[in-house]
């Protein structure tokens, strides 16, 4: 198997440990109630990656991944800035940063393409990912930033839990939740800035959605989601990958989006804490329990009469 | 008419139809359904692709309408199986494109479909597709479909005003005096489908999602009457496509892309200088009132 | 005289929980009903289950006789303040008007016939001078009495409503209670979610203690003892009635 060459295992290894860094942070999103919000950050981040590579000149993954913190982290902090200021609602809000972006990111990606250079840069990429055209030095340093956020969500493990599951109780502990958002939006981004080379602007947000659901369908408890979470974003990283090397030029992220929903099917289904079936198994034996208990009362009366 | 003219005229279309049917997205608080719809109409149109292995207009309209539907259906159902609506809108939609960028990269390529058109549309080819039309001569065919849906779109507009927007304000009394919520929901959907593709084909999704949600929301800080608003968020969509167009022309650049970035430039003036829900107006109104207390 | 509202073994679940179980009583016309029980016991989800807007997953309901989709038009609701967006882009007078819709029927538009009905409405709850007011406008509790006159249009015989008094000044609730006893003299049937156990003897005639199933349902001057209290909020009562 010749696509398990020494590079090919470094690809492997990094989108590994993005689906697994997607997966935790996208369990925060998920108590967070702001699952979307991934959506329109990466669509935002795309302006970003094209001002970098503009910038610099040639294909530079740490300038382009500053350009996409930078506009992802603008496109935050306008979303937050129309809700709060205006009657906006927070979905408008959304829509309105990551299509004007986008489109920004769609001016500058023609204007990119016809600099010196930048029609072979392989800028089309970002948009739908391609794992396979990662270099050596890139997977390091996605490597590095992708064990920096899994190491980041353990480290405050504890805090999350409370800033999540009771913020104004965790502001009385004396926690900061405003550091806690920042935090939480510092990881968002970062995740972005990770996966847009392998999965793209447009699919990434699906890396930290679906995971998190999927997990739970399987428990109640915080900490089992994190784990589990991370294993299902790690296995739809490295399925999907591995599945887009069986032909020429596929690109990666709609097949890791792919492997991820069929975990969620599997999860919707025989997921152990609220799958469908243990929940057609519990209405079923609720039923035979009440028609017992009706039995019994008529017995009662019948007996009474 | 000129080629410029009928690029105009489309995306003038364009923004008249997603001004309209946008007011009642946000109104609703389905923004980001509109997001969903406008990537997974792209599955519709590929499956539609390989089935009859042509790209009618129909046909398209057909699969679009379907996908959309199914979006809906979907999201409503795992919502109801207890995923939160954010996460459910996010699973199905990113699911339902990758299935459709896959499908083209495997089995469609480079035939007639390609994704990057879908995202990103290719205004300048519109004036070279044209059919002959008794009476009016040869119309390019994305101006007559986008003139179709936006008879489609006033028409159920008009016909049921006051039920799209009392079931946009209050469902539940809607739902109370025997209006048919659900039904109307679905209807709502189906246009969000068939303004989606008929925009899509000529401008992309992703400047369908920027003509759908940027200029309703720029007419909401403008005025508290809905018919205003569905006035206003028309002429915004006209006013993006117009000065988008000459934006690209002078930095030879995308025009949808430019497209977009001029409802952004609009919506940011309204969101600044807005009467009474702009932003000076408020800081305004607030900085009066503070006053007003000392004294 | 015939009962104006039959609820027989009425059970909803929400998701896998069952909220309400086997609920069953009966409400006669030219009566002022208050629905009260602690949080949680299901209150609006008796209303909203009673009128379809929530799945049952047992028992019926009779409005007059009739079924639900019978007796639609001759009854009216008004659902909690806070489940509707009140920056919508509409005033006052519009909102009044929606209660109209029904009864002036697809494909038709609102007439002036229909806007004086509402302004008459409007004079009711003492809001006439906010006709053009766009809503978020309004204090709570003139938003609330606009919610009332949307409710008066609709001229039902049957009326369900949803905490009105939940944060309204003193002046809105006098006038929303004096127009639930013309009602109430009118002959037309009041229910009533409740927050309040102070007021409950003063402004009702029945009330129905509700956790979950019904506890008691009566007079409120044979229900509304300390004993059937008790049964319904358990040991939080001691709390609620110190703070009378």
């Amino acid at each position: 198997m010749n696509f398990l060459s020494y590079n090919a295992q470094w690809v492997l290894l990094s989108t590994l440990l993005l689906g697994m860094a997607a997966g935790v942070v996208g369990v925060l999103s998920y108590w967070k109630r702001q699952s979307l919000m991934s959506d329109t950050l990466s669509h935002a981040a795309l302006p970003g990656v094209v001002l970098g590579f503009i910038a610099v000149g040639t294909k530079q993954l740490p300038a382009m991944l500053i350009g996409a913190a930078i506009s992802a982290l603008i496109g935050a902090w306008l979303v937050l800035w129309i809700r709060s200021s205006s009657r906006v609602k927070e979905d408008a809000a959304m829509g309105i940063v990551l299509s004007v972006f986008f489109g920004l990111g769609i001016m500058l990606l023609t204007y990119a393409n016809r600099m010196p250079g930048g029609g072979q840069s392989g800028l089309d990429n970002f948009i739908f990912g391609q794992a396979a055209s990662m270099v050596r030095s890139d997977v390091m340093l996605l490597t590095i930033l992708a064990i920096s956020v899994i190491f980041l969500v353990y480290l405050f493990f504890k805090e999350w839990k409370l800033a999540l599951f009771d913020p104004s109780y965790a502001q009385g502990l004396g926690l900061s939740v405003k550091s806690m958002n920042i935090l939480y939006t510092s990881l968002l981004v970062l995740v972005i800035v990770i996966g847009i080379q392998a999965v793209g602007v447009i699919l990434i947000a699906a890396l930290m959605i679906i995971p998190a659901v999927s997990a739970r369908y399987w428990t109640d408890s915080f900490g089992r989601m994190l784990v589990l979470s991370a294993i299902f974003g790690g296995g739809a990283g490295v399925c999907g990958t591995l599945l887009s090397t069986l032909g020429k030029g596929w690109p990666t992220g709609p097949f890791i989006v792919v492997a991820a929903a069929a975990m969620f099917v599997i999860s919707l289904l025989l997921g152990t804490s609220k799958g469908l079936l243990v929940i057609l198994y519990q209405r079923k034996r609720a039923q035979l329990k009440r028609q017992n208990t009706i039995l019994a009362e008529q017995a009662v009366e019948g007996g009474r009469g | 008419m000129s080629y410029t003219a009928w690029i105009l005229l489309a995306a003038s279309l364009v923004g008249v139809s997603c001004g309209l049917v946008g007011v009642l997205l946000i109104l609703r608080r389905m923004a980001m359904m509109a997001d969903a719809i406008s990537h997974t109409v792209l599955l519709g149109i590929v499956v539609a692709y390989l089935v009859t292995l042509q790209l009618s207009g129909i046909h398209m309209f057909i699969g679009a309408v379907v996908a959309g539907l199914l979006t809906a259906v979907l999201v409503q159902w795992f919502h109801q199986l207890g995923v939160q609506q954010e996460a459910s809108i996010g699973i199905v939609f990113t699911t339902l494109f990758a299935i459709g960028v896959i499908l083209i990269a495997t089995k469609a390529g480079n035939a007639h479909l390609d994704v990057q058109h879908s995202l990103m549309g290719e205004i300048t080819f519109i004036p070279w597709n044209k059919v002959l039309l008794p009476l009016v001569g040869e119309v390019p065919k994305a101006v007559v479909s986008l003139v179709i849906v936006l008879i489609v779109i006033l028409t159920v507009l008009l016909l049921f005003y006051k039920e799209w927007k009392l079931t946009s304000f209050d469902a539940v009394f809607a739902a109370s005096i025997g209006i048919p919520v659900t039904l109307m929901h679905y209807v709502f959907m189906s246009l969000v489908s068939i303004t989606s593709v008929a925009a899509f084909d000529a401008v992309g999704a992703i400047l369908v999602i920027a003509m759908l949600i940027t200029p309703a929301s720029a007419a909401y800080l403008w005025t508290d009457k809905l018919s205003i608003m569905l006035v206003l968020s028309s002429i915004f969509g006209i006013i993006s496509a117009f000065s988008g167009y000459y934006m690209a022309v002078l930095l030879d650049t995308s025009i949808s892309g430019a497209m977009a970035l001029a409802t952004g430039i609009i919506f940011l003036i309204s969101f600044i200088g807005a009467p009474r829900h702009g932003v000076i107006a408020k800081h305004r109104r607030g900085h009066a009132k503070s006053t007003a207390t000392i004294n | 005289m015939d009962a104006a509202i039959v609820v027989n073994h009425l059970s909803a679940a929400y998701r896998k929980n069952e909220v309400l179980s086997e609920i069953s009583f009966k409400v006669m016309p030219g009566t002022l009903t208050c629905i009260v029980g602690p949080n949680g016991a299901g209150k609006s989800t008796l209303i909203k289950t009673m009128l379809e807007l929530h799945p049952r997953t047992t028992g019926e309901v009779s409005f007059l006789g009739q079924s639900y989709r019978r007796a639609k038009t001759k009854i009216g609701y008004v659902p909690q303040r806070g489940s509707v967006d009140w920056d919508f882009p509409t005033n006052a007078l519009d909102v009044v008007l929606m209660g109209l819709y029904g009864r002036i029927g697809w494909l038709k538009r609102p007439r002036k016939s229909h806007r004086d009905q509402a302004m008459e409405a409007l004079r009711v709850m003492g809001m006439e001078q906010y006709a053009d007011r766009q809503i978020s406008q309004l204090s709570g509790g003139q938003q609330q009495r606009v919610f009332l006159a949307r409710a008066l249009v609709q001229d039902a015989e049957i009326y369900f409503l949803d905490e009105p008094l939940a944060g309204v000044d003193a002046a809105t609730e006098r006038i929303i209670m004096d127009t639930l006893q013309q009602l109430k003299m009118k002959g037309r049937t009041v229910m009533v979610v409740h927050h309040d156990l102070q007021t409950v003897e003063d402004y009702f005639d029945h009330v129905l203690l509700l956790n979950r199933t019904v506890i008691a349902h009566g007079a409120t001057a044979d229900t509304f003892t300390d004993h059937q209290l008790h049964r319904t909020y358990g040991g939080a009562l001691r709390w609620m009635r110190e703070k009378v």
